[in-house]
């Protein structure tokens, strides 16, 4: 049963979801928003998992006195704090006031904001330092993927001159209506053929990799 | 070691450093920027400002800090639009860090709304946008597609209360409002793979008319769907965002930011021709 | 320009310093940087137990139990069935124990089986189907070399976007090996399909400078202090910092040039 229950658990409720989509009537519709119902507070839980992982790892850190444990303290510092403040200061669980508690929404606007859009912010010089020394025209495949790019950059600049920025614009507007659209449209196929394909080796019972081990 | 051998191994923070000098110093230096809006930009727009009084539109705020940059100007320019021509929007988040950025856009855009504006020769009087009157603000649940199949049953069903915990019945704008039946659009701005779950459990599910606002990083992938009819319009990044910002004659962070795109790119290219320049040059020369 | 209040400075500070800070990456790692990544950790997983538990548990679980008792288990509240769930959602916790790990299989099959059973209809209509019915549509022979330079309502284009689909395809398709003519209609599908990657590029550049513009945006709205209201409590501070910033920079700058010499 340990193995067993799960898979005929994916084909039931599997199943019963297909013949929803083309059965719509409203008891079918009735099992399906109650499984939807359901299936919000599971999912919750299973998210909280996350969390828990992140607190053991730090936690470890610091009583092993791992390489940069001092920084994991910092971390449990922030988690803390947060569901301190989350909490309206300890004072509100269960009603939502926490949101809009003054420390919450700054510690969000002036900490996370900041260093998140920075973090990611950090790629505009990597990219750069990229084009300088990784993108080369070495074939006529890449040589093909630089001037489509090349032609995207230079869409909307002025110092080419009017005439030739307008068949810049033009090209650039054909590129990504015409080829793009094909290249794109050819992977989006593959796609869905794939994730559909995969949906019926999960629910079919021949891809059991979630199972874990025994 | 010859100039393209030096070329070949300079120290990328020389990169880094001309790449920021030229942003900032591109940044102090106001001038204008020509923005030519595109289909895909001008059908959202026109989509909404021939929107009536009082219809009800949908704006999924589904990004992180990560990619305010890009869609915190459309964002804004999107939502001010719509307010400014008395429309009610229902919001959600289906990101992680998304109910954090829409609570900060919903602030700002209030502030916003209050002051007495004139776009496109139209003065818009300053109001209060009030919650539960003029918007509803749904919240953030995890896993996108079962969250979207379930507001199109019926938006109380993943959403029992909105984002503050307020019972949805008790907002006026929610009455006699059951799901995407009773909206006239569906606006998904995303930073996050979300976008296709709006695509297929949302408009393909419940066909209702569906637009997206784009990193500039996915908006190239999803013009197959602009061209199916799945989605009858795409803001790309920053650049479509500044079309927007056009067309609505409210020029902000956008319009502002495209100044500095322009000679960054040129710094990018720069670096691709002189990358390749070096690259031909010394395999010329161990050939010799 | 507005006059900043001292909570209002202090704060902006701290996000421009934690900027900095992420910033000084570029250079090499350093403390600060490792200070504001693990803080951003922390406080992004604070920030979504708070989303969890007041978006996700209370509207969701416990205002629907609300009528029950604790003390009951909720078994006397007007919708007890609710307890399953959580249940069941706390059963996949012991995906940590290696001897009750199998027990967070059923809650992980349901989810699945839910998952993926919707996911088959919707992703075939709208990723397969739908694509394809836009691929086969007709193309425009009347107006087949369109109006204007590389019009994309033209035939041609059209006809282009069809053979273009088709070739990718082809590209893909790994059961047969890429020989004859096989191989020339997959070698049109693969630069069809660099095109499409080198426009993705182009856009991709585009994205990631505006991240690092709308820092700079950012950094200059932090900046913007209004010199006729400023205190000599706000100059001191903000001149401290910004030369604890120059100091670092210059030593580094020295360290740098000392190396050089050493090592000519």
């Amino acid at each position: 049963m340990k193995r067993q229950l799960p898979l005929i658990l994916v084909f039931i409720f599997g199943v019963f979801m297909i013949f929803q989509y083309f059965v719509p009537h409203e008891s079918s519709e009735w099992v399906f928003e109650f499984l939807l119902d359901w299936v919000y507070i599971i999912g919750i839980f299973a998210l909280a998992l996350g969390i828990w992982s992140l607190v053991r790892v730090s936690w470890d850190k610091i009583h092993k006195r791992k390489e940069n444990w001092p920084y994991a303290i910092v971390t449990l510092f922030g988690l803390a704090a947060m569901i301190f403040f989350g909490f309206d200061y300890g004072r509100h669980f269960f009603s939502a006031e926490g949101l809009e508690n003054f420390m919450f929404r700054h510690f969000f606007d002036y900490i996370m904001i900041p260093i998140q859009a920075t973090m990611f912010s950090l790629l505009a010089f990597f990219i750069a330092s990229a084009a300088y020394r990784a993108f080369r025209a070495r074939s006529l495949l890449a040589t093909l993927l630089l001037m489509a790019a090349l032609i995207v950059m230079l869409r909307f600049n002025p110092y080419l001159g009017s005439f030739v920025a307008e068949y810049m614009e033009k090209t650039a507007s054909w590129l990504l209506n015409v080829p793009n659209l094909a290249a794109k449209r050819g992977i989006i196929i593959g796609v869905g053929l794939g994730i559909v394909a995969t949906a019926l080796k999960v629910i079919l019972g021949i891809e059991r990799n979630y199972l874990g081990k025994d | 070691m010859n100039i393209f051998d030096r070329m070949m191994s300079l120290d990328r923070r020389w990169v880094f450093l001309l790449l920021a000098l030229v942003c900032v110093i591109t940044y102090a230096i106001p001038f204008p920027i020509k923005i030519n809006v595109t289909n895909e930009v001008s059908s959202v727009f026109n989509f909404i400002d021939t929107l009536k009084e009082n219809d009800i539109i949908f704006v999924a705020i589904d990004y992180d800090p990560n990619s305010l940059a890009e869609m915190h100007p459309m964002t804004y320019s999107i939502v001010e639009h719509a307010f400014r021509k008395k429309l009610k929007i229902i919001f959600t988040s289906l990101s992680q860090n998304g109910p954090g950025m829409a609570d900060l856009a919903i602030r700002d855009i209030g502030d916003s709304i209050r002051v007495t504006k004139t776009y496109n020769g139209i003065t818009y009087q300053g109001r209060e946008v009030v919650n539960g009157i003029d918007y509803v603000f749904l919240g953030y649940k995890p896993y996108p597609a079962l969250v979207i199949v379930g507001m199109g049953q019926n938006f109380r069903l993943p959403f029992p209360t909105d984002y503050y915990g307020t019972p949805l019945d008790d907002h006026p704008l929610m009455q006699g409002v059951q799901n995407f039946d009773q909206v006239k659009c569906v606006i998904d701005i995303s930073g996050t793979s979300g976008v296709d779950m709006w695509i297929t459990y949302g408009q393909g599910r419940y066909n209702f008319p569906l637009a997206l606002g784009l990193t500039g990083v996915m908006a190239a992938d999803y013009y197959p769907y602009l061209n199916s009819g799945q989605v009858f319009g795409i803001l790309g990044g920053l650049l479509g965002a500044a079309q927007y910002e056009k067309m609505a004659d409210n020029p902000g962070r956008a319009i502002d930011g495209m100044r500095v795109q322009l000679y960054a790119h040129m710094v990018i290219i720069l670096f691709i021709i002189l990358g390749n320049v070096g690259f031909l040059m010394s395999r010329q020369k161990k050939r010799l | 320009m507005e006059v900043m209040s001292m909570g209002t400075f202090l704060w902006t500070s701290l996000g421009a310093f934690l900027t900095l800070a992420t910033f000084s990456f570029l250079y090499k790692d350093n403390p600060m940087y490792k200070l504001a990544e693990h803080l951003v950790v922390g406080v992004s997983a604070g920030y979504f137990v708070i989303i969890l538990w007041h978006n996700g548990l209370q509207p969701n679980l416990f205002s629907r139990l609300d009528d029950g008792n604790f003390y009951f288990f909720w078994l006397n509240s007007s919708r007890p069935w609710y307890i399953i769930p959580a249940i069941l959602g706390a059963m996949m916790w012991t995906r940590f124990s290696k001897k009750w790990s199998w027990v967070s299989r059923w809650p992980i099959a349901m989810y699945l089986g839910i998952a993926t059973g919707l996911s088959i209809p919707l992703e075939m209509r709208n990723r397969v189907n739908m694509q394809l019915y836009s691929t086969m549509r007709e193309v425009n022979w009347e107006n087949f070399f369109g109006n204007g330079f590389l019009d994309p309502t033209a035939g041609y284009s059209g006809l282009l976007i069809f053979l273009g689909v088709l070739a990718a395809l082809f590209y893909f398709f790994f059961s047969k090996e890429h020989t004859g003519l096989f191989k020339g209609v997959a070698r049109f599908g693969i630069w069809i399909l660099m095109i499409g990657f080198g426009t993705s590029f182009g856009y991709t550049v585009m994205a990631r400078i505006s991240l690092f513009i709308q820092r700079i945006q950012v950094l200059g709205d932090y900046t913007k202090i209004s010199w006729s209201g400023a205190s000599g409590a706000f100059l001191t501070v903000w001149f401290i910092t910004f030369g604890i910033f120059v100091a670092l920079g210059l030593y580094e700058l020295a360290k740098y040039i000392g190396n050089r010499r050493t090592a000519a």
